[in-house]
């Protein structure tokens, strides 16, 4: 008998070093960070909200927009045959990554194939995943970003913090700061206005995108039954770079494919929405192979799978593959609010991290993220494709390795729990038991409540006084009506 | 109609007034309650901290206990919601009895048609809507429509109120951090009201909520809604 192979799991910047309470802690007490991202989430929350709601069928969007990814998903294998076919047609070079170290050999491989020692960077979530600058750099070839929110997360040695937004956690005095220590040709007398800000980074980038034979980019969408890939950006420089350099190579995860061209229609009305909170986005770029004479004349695209096969195998985290990388559901959590991307340790933070992180890399290496949420919900509601987030946190959670004596615990709750005579034996005695100690305390104290308890209850009464037992229970007050 | 009360197990053991609120106000109406006293857990937190097998007996004896019930009112969104949007999927013979559970604003307002329930309440009071009743019952205004129904009670609105306290059941011991964070913007939002009552339909938030006012002395008090509804204000 034969057995299936397990999907293999994803590499490159997807895991936690530290579980997500540990690295949340310092980003909870960064006073400074707590202001940026609280400014910063709610202004694109009410964008996003102001141009969704004028659109009457945004549920009817949303649905569509969920079934063509989950069509997607039910016959991944053949349109990305016949992705490549298209696209292969089109004069472009098609290569299939299993995960982020042979990605980035191909990459790699191409970019030296040219000779080139430096590439641009249109702003890629995949290439961030597959730590893509890094193996460039060490293979001696410079990557520079080129979107300006990455440039700065580049210059300032950092890594983006949220998907959309990567330089959120910093404020525009922090930028200036940045832009004036590492960005040599920066203006001496650089004011912290955006409008300057913006302008400094023009200047530098122009003579990049000028000098760049190879331009390294992702994709929003790849169209199957052309062969199209789709960039969406708001500044430009995404544009600069797919039309300037004489080679263009695209990483693109296997979960970014359309059927139809038709299909970018849903897709190019919910995006811009979700994400920058604009009717529509400054510059749609779409490239079809080659195009003789015009644009770059050595077009590869490269297909990633790390790990996207393993969540493809879980028809219920399965959805997760539906993102298009729109932020809504980082910019509505608050748990993201206070905590920061960084504290995700993934290039993708949020609700949608705490479920494709862990789905990534098996839930085993990244088991604090599943928990790393409240389950309020508002991450479905803004949801442009309508992925189930706390379903799949919940599901996660049932996969993640369980402290042993929180097992324990569970285990003998649910003993208990489940004997409805047990149950009430066990309410007996817990009222009986902290009944000296509750009236104690209400003398004392006027509230039947605890202030100050160790280990682990002390998570609770760190910052919340903690009810005692009733001095009956309600069904005590029941059985004497 | 026969309505049982299924009072949740953190209700039984720590909050018995709220069951009792919500026995004086069905009676109030002219309805027999019943209490099964075989009821234990609903296993959300079993289930939502990922011990969905140890959820399951407790799942089993929901169905056993209720499913001969026309009516069952639940004084928690979380649970009910529990019930009405996992149990379908945990245990298919749950179907029925968890098409039949409802919170008690929506027994109130959508199954015995009320919203004036006879209450008197002379105090200021702002209402904050629970996740779990807001994103996944779709409660809407309807414990709301319940509360400005109240003799004497003043509403004043909560500003942020749709964003959660930071509770999240074990998420408050899983991650204390960012829980307290929440839960202080939660406090001071409450705070701005100048209201001296918080009310909401979930007595483990408000546990939550209150335990950080209380910690503050903030000198507000955190009420279930149906505490609310069920004074008259009369001696009675």
């Amino acid at each position: 008998m034969s057995h299936p192979v397990a999907p293999a799991t994803g590499g490159g910047r997807i895991r936690t070093p530290l579980p997500f309470p540990t690295a949340a802690k310092p980003a909870v007490a960064d006073t400074q960070l707590r202001a940026n991202l609280h400014r910063a989430t709610r202004t694109i929350r009410a964008k996003r909200a102001r141009v969704v709601d004028e659109v009457p069928d945004w549920e009817a969007l949303r649905d569509a927009g969920s079934a063509i990814k989950a069509d997607v998903q039910r016959r991944l294998p053949e349109l990305l045959e016949q992705f490549e076919a298209s696209a292969t047609a089109a004069g472009a070079t098609v290569h299939w990554a299993r995960d982020a170290a042979e990605a980035c050999r191909i990459v790699v491989a191409l970019t030296r194939a040219t000779g080139a020692d430096e590439v641009v960077k249109v702003k890629s979530m995949a290439t961030q995943e597959i730590e893509l600058n890094e193996a460039l750099e060490a293979a001696g070839i410079a990557a520079y970003e080129t979107d300006l929110a990455e440039l700065i997360v580049q210059l300032g040695d950092d890594t983006p913090s949220h998907i959309l937004v990567p330089a959120i956690h910093y404020n525009r005095a922090q930028i200036r700061e940045i832009f004036q220590r590492r960005m040599a040709d920066a203006p001496a007398d650089l004011s912290d206005e955006p409008a300057a800000l913006a302008e400094a980074a023009r200047a530098h980038l122009r003579r990049r995108f000028l000098s760049a034979r190879v331009a390294v980019s992702g994709a929003n969408f790849a169209v199957a039954d052309t062969g199209t890939l789709v960039v969406v950006e708001s500044e430009g420089n995404g544009r600069m770079c797919l039309t300037l350099p004489e080679t263009l190579i695209s990483v693109v995860g296997v979960e970014k494919l359309l059927p139809t061209f038709t299909d970018l229609e849903v897709f190019l009305q919910l995006l811009p929405r979700s994400s920058t909170g604009e009717r529509m986005n400054p510059y749609t770029s779409m490239w079809t192979g080659v195009t003789p004479g015009d644009g770059p004349q050595d077009v590869h695209i490269v297909l990633v799978d790390n790990g996207r096969s393993a969540v493809l195998a879980d028809p219920v985290g399965r959805p997760a593959l539906s993102c298009i990388r729109c932020s809504a559901c980082l910019n509505v959590c608050p748990v993201y609010e206070r905590a920061g991307g960084h504290a995700y340790g993934s290039v993708y933070p949020g609700p949608i991290g705490a479920i494709l992180s862990p789905q990534l890399t098996g839930v085993a290496d990244n088991a604090s993220l599943p928990y790393a949420s409240t389950l309020c919900g508002a991450c479905y509601d803004v949801c442009p494709v309508k992925i189930n987030i706390p379903e799949i946190l919940v599901h996660l959670r049932q996969q993640a390795p369980h402290p042993p004596v929180e097992r324990a615990a569970m285990r003998v709750l649910s003993w208990v729990m489940r004997s409805p005579r047990r149950w009430a034996a066990a309410l007996r005695l817990a009222r009986a038991g902290a009944g000296p100690l509750g009236a104690y305390r209400e003398r004392r104290t006027g509230a039947r409540t605890l202030r100050r308890l160790p280990w682990p209850a002390s998570a609770w009464t760190r910052s919340r006084d903690l009810p005692l037992p009733a001095p009956q229970t309600f069904r005590e007050w029941w059985g004497k009506q | 109609m026969r309505i049982a009360l299924f009072i949740t197990c953190v209700n039984d053991l720590a909050f018995p007034a709220t069951g009792i609120a919500v026995t004086r106000i069905l009676r109030r109406l002219g309805h027999t309650v019943d209490f099964p006293a075989e009821q234990t857990c609903c296993g959300q937190m079993h289930a939502n901290t990922g011990y969905r097998a140890e959820a399951m007996p407790m799942v089993r004896n929901y169905v056993d206990v209720f499913d001969s019930y026309d009516a069952i009112v639940a004084p928690s969104g979380s649970c009910t919601a529990m019930i009405r949007d996992q149990y379908p999927r945990l245990h298919p013979a749950a179907t029925s009895v968890a098409a039949r559970t409802y919170e008690l604003s929506e027994l109130l307002v959508d199954v015995l048609g009320v919203t004036d329930v006879g209450a008197e309440f002379p105090e200021t009071v702002t209402y904050h809507p629970t996740c779990h009743g807001l994103r996944m019952l779709r409660l809407g205004d309807r414990p709301l429509t319940l509360l400005r129904q109240v003799r004497g009670i003043k509403l004043v609105e909560l500003g942020d109120a749709e964003e959660c306290c930071g509770f999240g059941g074990t998420f408050a011991l899983k991650n204390p951090d960012v829980s307290t964070a929440m839960l202080t913007d939660k406090c001071a939002r409450v705070r701005d009201t100048g209201a001296r009552v918080l009310a909401a339909a979930d007595n483990s938030c408000l546990a939550h909520i209150g335990g950080g006012l209380d910690r503050h002395r903030s000198g507000v008090r955190a009420v279930h809604y149906a505490e609310i509804l069920a004074e008259t204000g009369a001696l009675s």
